[in-house]
Parts: structure tokens; C-alpha cells; sequence
């Protein structure tokens, strides 16, 4: 199943898919951003506005549907993944996108993320992680760092918190990358990657809460640090960071480490060849780990994108090859199949 | 069959029969093997299978034991009866779990083979009582059944435990003599079912006939029955379980609407028969969704119904409540959906394996806020089906989920059905809406229905959800005066559908002393304890309730003519509680929960303790 490609040239702008609802996030919230470029986005993927559809869950993010003038559902706390597939199923020529965020994805909403991982169905998921609960003013989230002190952790959270990208490369997702709201640039090119991948489609972002957990990724978005706290993925080039670009990983059995360029000791051909193509998953979660790890930069952009059967072209070639097998069905048979007699009364 | 032995055949109108053994010894099959052969005889039957939770309970006990209770005659039943006149039982722990049961004088064949010290142990018997006289006044027949499946299979190239496993079809041969069943029947379902596995054909097929004709050479049996064909309806007939019958039901309801069939569900006994039917039919466009959770289920039916399908989510108690806060979803949404409960004993866990109707005010209240649903009951296992689509049709033509309520007994029960033509069949269907200009998502149609907009076309582009909406623009609102009407529109909706459903008709006189009022599952039971109860001179009457919510109109003014109401269920009395409420009348209420259907004579004791013996008699 392929989703519907407009032959014509389409002339939809970011402004055709603004909707008439006032946005009603907090000022100088990251979601803004996110709904700038997905406006900006949308326009360039070649779907037909009709065939979009935002399906959300519950907390800020998952206001999100009302903003964008395409279909939308606003549904329960952690279900958007599940509804989403149902539309899927039923509507595959449908491109479906889920928004969400740090507690409804990653908390309640879990079991339905790790098996749309699995199954591969083929919906684009947003998660606007800003590791707080923001809906419910201030309590710390399932991606909350242990020890932050909230409303509802006042001596400091003992929970250990989900890596979402680690989470989705261990169930299996076919694209998972990673942006940053305030990159818009980078950021649109995700969305963009994201909405043209075939099959699940994993998109982290770390997204600003201004209220209760201002400044959770200063260290990673401000110029004066960005350029030694974070490291780009590109698919066959050496992952190589830092202000002069004098940086680089390399695997030390399977661990990560930083070495210096400047000393000699080694070249850019030490360095690890980022491959986003990689059948198996195994490098890719070694790298979605150095996020963890503050002695590592933390990575953005792609780190696995792979091609396998969706399960809806599965589901939808199970029922061509049925069909063709048994013909098309006939109610009148199957009322009839089956050991049956006649009652002549 | 030709060559039968002189014992002369007696005519009976109705038998109860039950084969019960080890869960691996086969029963269920055996039952429903001859159920198909008695079906297509032309008696009416009905089917009780009874089998244990546990997949493989521990060989020999009483908690291994499974049973399959028919009942079938040369008149119309309702039920798979109360007591049988005929046991077969495979090992001592099968006749003692069932020896209460049955009739005083009934028939018993054990397979002496297994009566033996380990398994009166295992049973927990202390002697045996094939000997210790505790089978006095019953017909007793012992058959070495084991070691005659034995002897008749030494030729076969199959392991030991395999030619032990063909025991069962021994077994079968036997009542197809006493009864005089033909073996056609199930030699070709052999045939078919094992089609690549000749050697087990042939065990089976010889062990069967070896059964048959043990029956006719030796004389240990001193009696031989047949049961002539009832007098059903003209027309053609299966036999059809409740769970395949909801199947059929809503891929009929498919077909008739044009709407595709969706199915959202995760496995639970006893609703999973349901998933493993319709999954089969993808040659109807039918998409199963085996979903990672209850919640899930239901979500993503709530997504398919807003992608214009036919959506439905199927489980059983437990299930119905991890579904209840998306139930409100559809509620809030106004989309279609239907979840079929079939209900089973709780709560929690409960009885998984056994039926019971309590989940009668979790289906009418079980969700946070004004939040109504229509709710239906199917009767029989036949009736899933035109419940499965009625229960479609109300969901797409007042755009809100439905729940239609079956239970264990009915959903794994059987019964002959007069097979319908797809012509006779309602044809209904909720049209798309299409037409951008001046289009509304919460506008309203005469039912107070809103358009059924999908993704996908053109210039409908609208946003749905749990937050609550104005009514006809659908947009968010926290206005006092919108939440009331929006609250009140709901419910007018379920009261619409009252104009839409026929009222409920009345078996016997529409006034007098005694009324009694079932639900769902117990039509059966209810029907044959009100026709004895008026063959031995009571004036009573019944009515059997299919629509819950809405009732049906009349209903207020059936209850008004009659002196006692007497509601009969398998719960604490959920349907009297809510009949009290509703109409300010007073009830008499029944309440029996044991897993199993009520006893027919259980029910006609209490009609003739409430009439007192005075009532015209």
C-alpha cells in the first residue's frame, strides 16, 4: 500500500493547513515550533490535504489536531497509537500521524507504542518530549532524570526514566530519529523524512516546557554549548561533533567513546560510518544510549531507517491472495455453508 | 445399517445425553459429532458443552473433567435439559462429578478400564463405585472401552497413546447404536478433517464402527432407542453455536450496509470464537485486528468507525471493563461501534468456562459521566446473528456504540437453524456524508444522528474527541448551556431508538396474575418452564427482553397489566433493578448463579410457589 500521491502539482502553502482555533499553548512553548514546521512541511509531501489525519492522545501536546486543519482526533490518555492503527487498517491510502507526548506515550500509553513498533503499521509518530507532565501542572514523567525534584517528587524522583529512542529501536521501529524544537531547520527535515518513511515512523522531540521544566535542554540547543553536547547523524558520514569538528566516535567493543582528531592518534577513517540502513538495530541502540551517558554528545537526526512489509500491506495482500483463492465472498454461501438439511414441515 | 441384533428399538420423544471424560479424552468432540449426526436427523437439539478452565488439568481429577450435555427431540426444546437420562462416563472422576445430575434411573456406560485404584484416587473416591452400591437403581453398563479400542486398532501403524486417543470414537459408536444414528455422518467429517492424515482416519473410522457394532453383536445392552425427527418449519437448516452465529451476523451486516467489517479484539474465553470466525473471512473484505490489549481493541474499532467502517470490538466481562473509558470515547464522538460481551461469571476472573448475566448494569452504567449506549441481548445461539445485526444497524443509523450482551451458555450452546436467504435480510446503511457546503460535524438528522464525515474527503476536514463539543459545529466547548443540551441530545438519542424496535410481544394472555420477564440467555429455560407450568394449569405469562436500552415502547404498559412480575436471572437482579426504576412497578426476583442455565423445573417451582396452587387450578 502506497499512500495516495497527488500527480498534479499541489498548491497547498503552510497556510492552508492552519485551522480557525486559537492556539492555546503557553507563550514561548516548544509546541509552537513543532506546529510551524510540520505547517511548513506538510505542503511538500505530495498528500492530499484530505488524506491527512492527526490522531492525539491527552496533555499538551495532544491539542495539536486542533491547530492543523486536517482531519483530527483528540482521543484518551495514551490510546492515540491504538486508534491510529485502527484508521490505518481500515483506511490504509489514509496518511495518519500521532502526536503525543512524554506521559502519554511513554507512560499510559506504552503497551500501544511498543506493539505499533512491532507490527510496523504504518503511522507517523510525534512525541513532544519535554520530560514534565505539563497538563497536570509539574509532576516528573516516565523520561524525567532521577532525582528531579516536582510537585510530586519533593525529595527528589527515585523512578529511572525511558530512553524513548532506545524503547523504540528495541521494538523493532523501521525509522527512528530524533530533533530538537528550536532546530526548525533540522526539525523539518525530520518531519519530512518521517512522513515520506513507509512503516512506523519514530520521531523524538525534545520540546521546551517553559512553566515547569524551563531550560531541560538548554545544554543541547544554545549555541554556546550545542556544538560539544550533541552530534548530527548522517548516514554514511563519520560521526564526527565539536566546535572545530575535531571530534569523533568510535565502538570500543560496544561501547561508544570520544576520541580527539587533533592528536594524531586518530584519523576520520577510525571513526564510525553512521549507517541508518542497518538491518539489524544493534548499533543503532548503542548509539541512542550515549544519550544517557554525559560524557557523550547527545545524538539527533536518524538513527535507523529500514524497508520491511508494513502491516498493512501485509493485512491487504493476505486479503488479495484469500480472496483470489476462494473468490470474492458471497453471503448467501457462507449463510449456507456447512452441514446442512432440509425440513421439508 | 443392515444385520442388527434382535433388541427391540423403543420410541422416545426427548433424550439427555451427556458424554463427559478427561479434557484429553475428547468429549467435546464426540458431542458435537453426534449433535451434527441427531441435527441432520431432523430432531431439535440443544448443546451444553461444560468444560474446565484449566487447559490440561491434571489427568483423572474431578477439576480435569470436561462434559458435553445434549438434549435432542422429536418435538421443539429450548433447552439442553435439565437432567440426563443417559451418561457416558470415560473415567470414575467424570462419574462422580456428573452422577448428581443426572436422572435417578438414567443410563450409565463407564469405561471400566479406568476404574482402577489410581483413578478412584485421583477422583477422590474411596471405593469403587461401580461396587460399593452407589450406582443402585441405574442401568449400568460396563464397557472395557480402552482395551476394546485396543484390540480393534493392533493393526494400525500408530504409537500406543495414539490408538488410546481413538477411544473416544469407540465411545461414539456405542450411542449411535443405542440410539440408532447413522455413522455416515462423521466417517465423512473424518474424511475431511484429516485428509492428509490417512492412518488417523482409519483408526478412527474402525473405532467407530467397532463401538457400533459391539453394540449390535453383544448383548449387554437390553434396550435400543430412536428419536423421530421433530416437526420443525420448512426450510433448510444447520446447526449454529452463538459465537459463530454473531460472526455470521455482523459479516451479514457488512454485506447489507456496504460498510466494511472491522474487528478490534484481544483473545478472552469465552469470546474468542468470534476473532478465529471472522478471521477467517477475508474474502469478504473483513479486516481482524488482534489486538495488544483490551483498550486497544476497542481504540482502534473507534478509529476504523471514524475511517467509515463497520466497527466492532468482542470480549467478555474483564474485557468490558478495561473497555469502558473508550466506550465513553464513542459515546462523546458519536461514532458507531459495536462490543459484544459475552458474558461469563465474575467478577474478576470469575468463572471463565461458565456463563452467568451480571454484567447487565456494568453495560448500562459502567462508564464515567451521562454516558448511554444502547444495549441488546441476544436470546438463543441463533438469535446472535439477527441480534449482531440489528445491533449494527441501530450503531450506524444513530451514529453511537452499541453493546450487545451474549453469555457462555448461548455463545458455545447449539441449536438447528432455519437458514434465512440473504434476500430476506434488512438492507441499511448510514450514507457518507459528501457534501462540503454547509457541512457540520455535530449537525443533526431527524434521529439526532450527525453526519458520518470520513478522512479522506474532500473539504469535510473536521476535528473529533473526548473534550466535549458544540452541538452542531463540533468545536470545543465549556459553555454551561451546550453541556446540558449535549448531555440531553445523547440521551434522546437512545430514546429515539425506542420508535425504531418492535415492541416485545407477549406469550400467553396480555393481563392476569403472573408475568414473567426474562433476558438474553435464559429464553430457552424460561419458555420451557412457563409451557409446564401451564400444562399443569397455571395461567401465566412471559415476555423475553432483546432490547434493554432502549426498552422496548410498550413495555410500561405490559408490566401495568398484570398483578406479580416474576424476573428471572442469573445475576443479583440487575434487569428488576433497573424494570423497579424505570417503570415504579413491583418485581419478584429469581436469582440463581451457579454457572450454568437455571433448571426448568427450578423456575416452574417458583411460578407455582408465587400462583400458590389457587390460580385457576
Amino acid at each position: 500500500m502506497t499512500n495516495k500521491i497527488n500527480v498534479n502539482e499541489m498548491k497547498l502553502t503552510p497556510k492552508d493547513f492552519k485551522s480557525d482555533q486559537d492556539v492555546r499553548w503557553c507563550p514561548g512553548c516548544g509546541d509552537y515550533s513543532i506546529l510551524a514546521q510540520v505547517q511548513r512541511v506538510f505542503p511538500t509531501l505530495g498528500i492530499n490535504k484530505e488524506d491527512f489525519v492527526w490522531v492525539s492522545g491527552i496533555g499538551c501536546s495532544s491539542r495539536f489536531p486542533y491547530y492543523m486543519d486536517t482531519y483530527g482526533f483528540h482521543s484518551i490518555h495514551g490510546r492515540a497509537p491504538a486508534i491510529a492503527t485502527g484508521l490505518k487498517i481500515a483506511h490504509p491510502e489514509l496518511s495518519v500521524w500521532v502526536a503525543t507526548g512524554d506521559g502519554d506515550l511513554m507512560s499510559i500509553g506504552g503497551n500501544h507504542f511498543i506493539h505499533a513498533c512491532r507490527k510496523n503499521i504504518d503511522i507517523k509518530m510525534l512525541l513532544f518530549n519535554n520530560e514534565i507532565y505539563g497538563l497536570t501542572k509539574g509532576q516528573y514523567s516516565p523520561t524525567s532524570e532521577k532525582g528531579k525534584i516536582t510537585k510530586s517528587s519533593p525529595y527528589g524522583s527515585i523512578d529511572y526514566p525511558f530512553n524513548p529512542t532506545s524503547l523504540a529501536l528495541g521494538s523493532n521501529a523501521t525509522f527512528v530519529a530524533r530533533a530538537m524544537d528550536r532546530d526548525t531547520k533540522h526539525l523539518q527535515k525530520m518531519i519530512e523524512r518521517a512522513g515520506k518513511h513507509k512503516g512506523l515512523a519514530f520521531l523524538e522531540i525534545y520540546q521546551n516546557c517553559v512553566i515547569f521544566n524551563d531550560k531541560a535542554f538548554e545544554e543541547l540547543s544554545e549555541k554556546e554549548t550545542k556544538a560539544e553536547t550533541t552530534i548530527y547523524l548522517e548516514h554514511g558520514k563519520p560521526m564526527i561533533f565539536g566546535k572545530e569538528r575535531d571530534k569523533g566516535i568510535i565502538l570500543e567493543g560496544f561501547e561508544p567513546k570520544v576520541v580527539s582528531l587533533k592528536d594524531g592518534k586518530y584519523t576520520e577513517d577510525d571513526i564510525i560510518k553512521h549507517n541508518e540502513t542497518d538491518e539489524s538495530p544493534v548499533r543503532a541502540f548503542i548509539l541512542s544510549h550515549m544519550t544517557d551517558d554525559p560524557n557523550l554528545p547527545t545524538p539527533f537526526g536518524v538513527f535507523r531507517q529500514v524497508l520491511k512489509e508494513t502491516y498493512n500491506e501485509a493485512l491487504e495482500n493476505q486479503i488479495t491472495t484469500v480472496t483470489e483463492k476462494l473468490g470474492k465472498g458471497d453471503l448467501e454461501s457462507l449463510l449456507f455453508s456447512g452441514n446442512t438439511w432440509e425440513v421439508s414441515g | 445399517m443392515e444385520n442388527e441384533n434382535a433388541i427391540p428399538v423403543q420410541s422416545l420423544e426427548t433424550v439427555t445425553v451427556m458424554f463427559a471424560g478427561d479434557s484429553g479424552d475428547g468429549m467435546q468432540l464426540t458431542g458435537s459429532q453426534f449433535s451434527n449426526t441427531t441435527a441432520s436427523l431432523g430432531n431439535d437439539l440443544n448443546t451444553l458443552p461444560d468444560y474446565p478452565a484449566e487447559i490440561r488439568a491434571p489427568i483423572g481429577t474431578i477439576y480435569g473433567v470436561s462434559g458435553f450435555q445434549l438434549k435432542f427431540s422429536s418435538t421443539d426444546i429450548h433447552t439442553p435439559g435439565d437432567s440426563p437420562d443417559v451418561l457416558v462416563a470415560m473415567n470414575p472422576a467424570a462419574l462422580k462429578k456428573y452422577l448428581p445430575s443426572i436422572k435417578k434411573n438414567a443410563t450409565i456406560i463407564a469405561n471400566i478400564d479406568s476404574f482402577d485404584a489410581k483413578n478412584f484416587k485421583l477422583a477422590g473416591l474411596e471405593s469403587n463405585p461401580l461396587e460399593d452400591g452407589s450406582l443402585n437403581g441405574y442401568r449400568v453398563y460396563e464397557v472395557p472401552i480402552t482395551s476394546l479400542t485396543q484390540e480393534a486398532l493392533k493393526d494400525c501403524k500408530l504409537s500406543a497413546k495414539e490408538i488410546v486417543r481413538s477411544k473416544n470414537f469407540f465411545a461414539l459408536g456405542i450411542m449411535y447404536w443405542m440410539f440408532s444414528r447413522p455413522m455416515e455422518p462423521t466417517l465423512k467429517w473424518l474424511e475431511q478433517k484429516f485428509k492428509n492424515k490417512p492412518e488417523i482416519i482409519k483408526a478412527n473410522s474402525i473405532a467407530l464402527k467397532a463401538g457400533y457394532y459391539f453394540g449390535d453383536t453383544t448383548e449387554i445392552f437390553t434396550a435400543r432407542y430412536e428419536v423421530l425427527p421433530a416437526r420443525l418449519p420448512k426450510g433448510t437448516y444447520r446447526s449454529i453455536s452463538g459465537n459463530e452465529a454473531t460472526a455470521i451476523g455482523f459479516v451479514a451486516a457488512s454485506v447489507q450496509s456496504g460498510h466494511q467489517l472491522y474487528l478490534g479484539s484481544y483473545p478472552i474465553t469465552p469470546a474468542s470464537d468470534i476473532l478465529h470466525y471472522l478471521t477467517k473471512y477475508k474474502n469478504f473484505g473483513v479486516k481482524t485486528f488482534q489486538a495488544e490489549d483490551e483498550i486497544a481493541g476497542i481504540a482502534s474499532a473507534i478509529g476504523a468507525a471514524f475511517g467509515g467502517s463497520l466497527a466492532i470490538t468482542t470480549t467478555s466481562g474483564p474485557g468490558l471493563a478495561l473497555k469502558t473509558e473508550a466506550a465513553g470515547l464513542a459515546v462523546m464522538t458519536e461514532l458507531p461501534i459495536v462490543i459484544v460481551n459475552v458474558q461469563r461469571g465474575g467478577p474478576s476472573t470469575g468463572l471463565p468456562t461458565k456463563t452467568e448475566q451480571a454484567d447487565l448494569l456494568q453495560a448500562m452504567y459502567g462508564r464515567n459521566g451521562e454516558s448511554p449506549v444502547a444495549v441488546l441481548a441476544a436470546s438463543t445461539p441463533s438469535d446472535c446473528f439477527y441480534m449482531a445485526l440489528e445491533a449494527s444497524r441501530i450503531a450506524m443509523k444513530f451514529m453511537m456504540p452499541v453493546i450487545l450482551l451474549t453469555d457462555g451458555y448461548i455463545a458455545n450452546g447449539t441449536e438447528p437453524w432455519r437458514i434465512p436467504h440473504e434476500s430476506e435480510l434488512p438492507k441499511f446503511n448510514h450514507e457518507l456524508e459528501t457534501n462540503p457546503e454547509g457541512f457540520q460535524p455535530y449537525s443533526r438528522d431527524e434521529n439526532l444522528s450527525r453526519p458520518w464525515a470520513i478522512p479522506g474527503t474532500p473539504g469535510l476536514e473536521h476535528r473529533v474527541g473526548g473534550l466535549e463539543k458544540s452541538n452542531i459545529t463540533g468545536n470545543v466547548s465549556y459553555d454551561p448551556d451546550n453541556h446540558d443540551l449535549m448531555c440531553k441530545i445523547r440521551q434522546d438519542k437512545i430514546n429515539k431508538i425506542a420508535l425504531d424496535i418492535p415492541d416485545v410481544v407477549i406469550d400467553g394472555e396480555d393481563e392476569g396474575e403472573l408475568l414473567v420477564v426474562g433476558w438474553g440467555g435464559t429464553s430457552g429455560t424460561l419458555t420451557e418452564a412457563v409451557a409446564r407450568a401451564r400444562r399443569d394449569g397455571f395461567k401465566v405469562s412471559r415476555i423475553h427482553l432483546k432490547y434493554i436500552n432502549p426498552f422496548p415502547k410498550n413495555l410500561g404498559d405490559v408490566l401495568s397489566k398484570f398483578d406479580k412480575i416474576l424476573v428471572p436471572e442469573i445475576n443479583l437482579g440487575q434487569l428488576s433493578k433497573i424494570l423497579r426504576s424505570t417503570y415504579i412497578v413491583n418485581t419478584i426476583q429469581f436469582n440463581k448463579m451457579r454457572g450454568l442455565p437455571f433448571k426448568i423445573n427450578d423456575v416452574k417451582e417458583k411460578i407455582e410457589e408465587i400462583l400458590g396452587g389457587s390460580n385457576d387450578k
